[in-house]
């Protein structure tokens, strides 16, 4: 049985239609390139598995049972984080302050319960380690560099343990070696039975990682194929419309 | 990836990681409440040549006393600021919160009731305002400046507008809470120091404070982390209410006597106060030491002139230009920071 399964899912902002129909599937331990033209749709379809809204028409299905997300809670409930695009950080925060944000870790004191600064600083400094991001758990956001930023973001996901990752173009701005500890990542996700979707651009890094690539077009699901099956220049012909479908 | 190599990474990541970007005293430094509060200590080295009187006993008890309430209030209206928000209707709530405190009185119930009738009367012009401002969305100024002109209207109303200067039973008490001291320290003053410290406490180590300087910072992004956006907006109007209703309990005991005209224009002072004391109206800045050092210049400016022998006319003219003066500042240390 497959960990999420999508049926026939549409939505539509007004009169714009930004998905119709998309069935999409993944089981664990698999990961699935996500790819498409500005405006494709991708980041709808991340959002709406993320809980971000509800879709306009189309089943969710999570282990084979149907699921409604209202709020992102619901979705990260059910094991689903997100990286979101525009990463979604308090600029004002610190940055373990935007990692652990809607889930502080807390002490007892009595009846009064505080935030736990010390525990916190020290697991964000321990997942920005793993992810090999020279960033500071004490630094204000507004004070990083995209990559940092982006490395915060990642490093949320990393709280629980999820039993699926969506990430939104998770390497847009960070450097060769984060790039490569980014995808390090998705490898052990795998290894350890976690599904990912994953954005982007970024060709070779979705040859890299995932095990299929879906190709979105205007809204539609032009293509869903295992990468061993497919090449970069036939991917590349999908997203632009050379290529009717596959 | 070799064995040196590897360690020395470890070595640097650790660095890293443990390295506090400064210290507590730099830190203090970057903040506009430390620069106000310099601000406030020039003042009074220049007072203290000017005039005899103004390091007397008796002119520092006046001083804390009359910012108190001032500050009480500044500490609610940071919270509120902090989300982006804006709370004008405070000044006519203290003239509810006030009118309301003396009829129960008057009436015979107690100090307790009174009490209990102000701060829920503050509780519910609140939660009034912050339900239509987080969840029907509307904006935070309109919704406010109704407040301010339908909360002193029902004063004006249900006080017939007459002065209330009976308390009951408790008559005593109620003065000597918001008229007397302990230790020579004016109780409203006492209030202050606790709120700030609570204030304090609540900013730097409460999930609910972080949330409100997340909410400040970005909102949808809260939203996204699961935080109940909605509750704690409203919850932070409830309780700039709050800070305005205690202040009014304590105002009205000082005065031994209650109007309908009980905080008119506070609002203005409150709110200047706040942005002097560091608060950023575009919202996520907070400091709990902000209202008080903010409120505690503009009195001291009041108290400055009139020792200095200015016209009090020029009052309101000192205050206006210490407001942009510290919005200025603060524009001006920003710049060079980005
Ligand atoms: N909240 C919204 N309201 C109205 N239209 C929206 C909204 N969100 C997305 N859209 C529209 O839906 C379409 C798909 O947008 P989406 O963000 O999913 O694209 P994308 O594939 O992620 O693009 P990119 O590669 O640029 O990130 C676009 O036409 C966009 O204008
Ligand atoms: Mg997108």
């Amino acid at each position: 049985m497959s960990l999420l399964q999508l049926e026939g899912v549409t939505k539509s902002f007004g009169a714009i239609h930004a998905l119709q129909g998309i069935d999409l599937t993944i089981s664990e331990g698999e990961a699935v390139g996500l790819m498409g033209d500005n405006g494709a749709g991708k980041s709808t379809l991340m959002r709406i598995i993320a809980g971000n809204f509800l879709p306009t028409a189309g089943k969710i299905r999570i282990n084979g049972s149907e699921v409604h997300f209202n709020k992102p809670v619901d979705a990260r409930n059910n094991g689903i984080e997100i990286v979101y695009q525009d990463l979604a950080l308090c600029n004002n925060l610190t940055a373990a302050a935007n990692v652990f944000l809607g889930r502080e870790i807390r002490k007892k004191f009595g009846p009064i319960s505080y935030l736990d600064h010390k525990a916190m600083f020290e697991k964000a400094a321990e997942l920005f380690r793993e992810l090999k991001s020279e960033t500071r758990p004490r630094d204000l956001v507004k004070q990083m560099s995209g990559g940092q930023r982006q490395a915060v973001a990642i490093a949320r996901t990393r709280l629980s343990d999820p039993k699926l990752v969506l990430m939104d173009e998770p390497t847009a701005a960070i450097s060769v070696r984060q790039v490569a500890e980014v995808l390090n990542l998705i490898h052990r996700l795998k290894d350890s039975g976690h599904a990912v979707i994953l954005v982007s651009h970024r060709m070779p890094d979705v040859f890299e990682v995932c095990d299929r690539v879906s190709v979105l077009r205007r809204g539609t699901k032009v293509a869903d194929k295992q990468i061993s099956e497919t090449s970069p220049e036939e991917v590349t012909g999908l997203i632009t419309g050379a290529i009717e479908n596959a | 990836m070799t064995d040196t190599t590897q360690k020395s990474h470890a070595e640097i990541d650790e660095s890293i990681t443990s390295r506090q970007e400064m210290s507590g005293l730099q830190a203090a430094l970057k903040t506009q409440p430390f620069w106000v509060f310099i601000a406030l200590i020039a003042i009074g080295v220049v007072m203290s040549f000017i005039s005899d009187v103004f390091l007397t006993e008796r002119n520092f008890f006046n001083i804390t006393r009359n910012f108190a309430f001032f500050g009480i209030m500044a500490l609610g209206m940071s919270a509120v600021i902090c989300t982006a928000g804006i709370d004008l209707s405070v000044g006519s709530l203290m003239g509810l919160a006030g009118i309301v405190t003396g009829l129960v009185m008057q009436a015979g119930y107690g100090i307790g009731f009174g009490f209990i009738a102000c701060m829920g009367a503050a509780a519910i012009v609140g939660l009034i305002n912050g339900i239509l401002i987080a969840y029907v969305r509307m904006a935070p100024f309109v919704v406010t400046l109704g407040m301010l002109a339908m909360a002193r209207s029902i004063a004006m109303v249900i006080s017939n507008n007459k002065m209330i200067y009976d308390f009951g039973p408790d008559q005593e008490l109620f003065e000597w809470i918001g008229g007397e001291s302990v230790f020579g320290v004016p109780n409203p003053v006492w209030v202050l120091m606790i709120l700030t410290v609570v204030f304090w406490w609540v900013w730097r180590y409460s999930t609910w404070g972080r949330w409100v300087i997340a909410i400040g910072g970005n909102a949808d992004a809260a939203k996204l982390a699961g935080i109940p956006v909605e509750r704690v907006i409203v919850s932070v109007y409830v309780l700039c209410s709050c800070c305005a209703g205690l202040a009014a309990f304590l105002l009205v005991g000082w005065f031994g006597s209650v109007t309908n005209a009980l905080g008119l224009t506070y609002e203005l002072n409150v709110i200047a106060a706040t942005v002097i004391g560091g608060a950023n109206l575009m919202g996520g800045v907070v400091y709990a030491f902000g209202a008080p050092i903010g409120a505690a210049l503009m009195e001291l400016i009041r108290n400055s002139l009139l020792l200095a022998g200015i016209d009090a006319l020029w009052q309101q003219f000192f205050v206006g230009l210490f407001l942009i003066l510290a919005v200025l500042l603060e524009q001006i240390r920003n710049r060079g920071r980005s």
